[in-house]
């Protein structure tokens, strides 16, 4: 008897094991996040973050305790006209770093509660939804940068 | 005394304005200008007319700007992407052009004066470089500037709340309220000094 239970006993811890890694292997790292500060009673300002989802996924919602509205929104440029709408939904193809950033998607933090101040930490949870359909969270802490943070322009923008 | 000052002041005026005719500054030509990033706006007559008020409630049109550089700028505070990558590009080139950049005056006219007051707007401009200028009105006020600089804005709704898109280029005027130069959004600081150096020499 113990001859049998032994093998099935770690044919068992290695399934479980698996189970384990199976949510994991559809990862999201997050990186350079980063929230702009803003000043007394301004009520919103932008998240910006790179993300790498390590199967197709899509971000599907962002919450943060910080602002009673977080919406992802689409900066788009046209003829110097910028463009800002909502987007539901941002694809994250795998292994391809996705850019959120000034220059394009963003995160909102709109109706903020509080003055975000320069060197402040934000939460930020982000839901994540795989190819099949499950959602998993996210959890970021991003560094608040001072409103003055100049960022780099994207290549394709720049046009001469 | 009195007499004398203002013959000094005449014959001071006369002077520059010769200066200014000799190095081509004649409104009347439109002095076409050779820029290397920025548009030439030297034959469109834009925002001559648009009446605003400062944060202190000072009311302020285009020649209360006259003697500087004004570059002007549309956008509003909660604007993430736009406003404050312009605003600190402004900051930036105004450090570029070293003892020149007290010259340039940079305005910033709000296009959502219902949530923008004037001490959100004072505070905004203020952190990127404490010379900026903010300018805000009604929504008439502001609808009327926006069509003079023929500047498009137009509210979105976002959920609860709205965002604004916006034309983003920046509008320069000569020492004399005569527009100049259109400098998108997509040039960098040093680009955009090149440029604004130009008009400098002009004028």
């Amino acid at each position: 008897m113990r001859h049998f239970a032994q093998p099935f006993k770690r044919t068992l811890a290695a399934l479980a094991l698996l189970g384990l890694a199976l949510p994991a292997m559809a990862d999201t790292t997050v990186s350079d996040a980063w929230v702009r500060a803003t000043v007394p009673h301004q009520q919103s300002t932008g998240a910006f973050m790179t993300l790498t989802a390590s199967t197709d996924s899509t971000l599907v919602g962002v919450k943060s305790d910080v602002a009673e509205i977080v919406q992802v929104h689409q900066m788009t440029m046209d003829n110097d006209v910028m463009g800002m709408k909502q987007v539901q939904r941002v694809a994250l193809p795998a292994g391809k770093a996705v850019t959120l950033d000034p220059n394009g998607y963003h995160v909102m933090l709109m109706k903020l509660k509080q003055q975000v101040k320069e060197g402040e930490v934000v939460p930020l949870t982000l839901e994540i939804e795989d190819a099949r359909g499950q959602k998993q969270t996210v959890e970021v802490k991003a560094p608040v940068k001072a409103l003055t943070t100049e960022m780099p322009m994207h290549d394709h923008q720049h046009m001469h | 005394m009195t007499d004398l000052l203002t013959r000094r002041q005449i014959m001071a005026g006369i002077s520059l304005l010769g200066l200014g005719a000799l190095v081509g500054c004649d409104p009347r030509s439109g002095g076409k200008l050779d820029f290397k990033y920025g548009k030439d706006m030297s034959n469109q007559i834009l925002g001559r007319s648009f009446k605003l008020k400062d944060t202190e409630g000072n009311p302020r049109t285009l020649s209360s700007f006259w003697g500087t550089m004004p570059m002007v700028f549309f956008g509003f505070t909660q604007c993430p992407a736009v406003c404050p990558t312009t605003l600190a590009r402004a900051a930036q080139i105004k450090k570029l052009m070293g003892r020149d950049g007290g010259f340039l005056k940079v305005v910033f006219i709000s296009l959502d004066p219902e949530r923008d007051t004037p001490e959100v707007l004072d505070a905004y401009v203020k952190a990127f470089d404490p010379s900026f200028v903010a300018l805000s009105g009604t929504l008439e006020e502001t609808a009327a500037a926006a069509r003079e600089f023929g500047v498009f804005y137009e509210k979105v709704p976002a959920g609860d709340s709205y965002t604004i898109s916006h034309t983003s280029t920046s509008y320069v005027f000569d020492s004399r309220g005569q527009l100049r130069l259109g400098l998108s959004h997509s040039l960098t600081a040093k680009e955009c000094t090149e440029d604004l150096l130009t008009v400098m020499e002009v004028c």
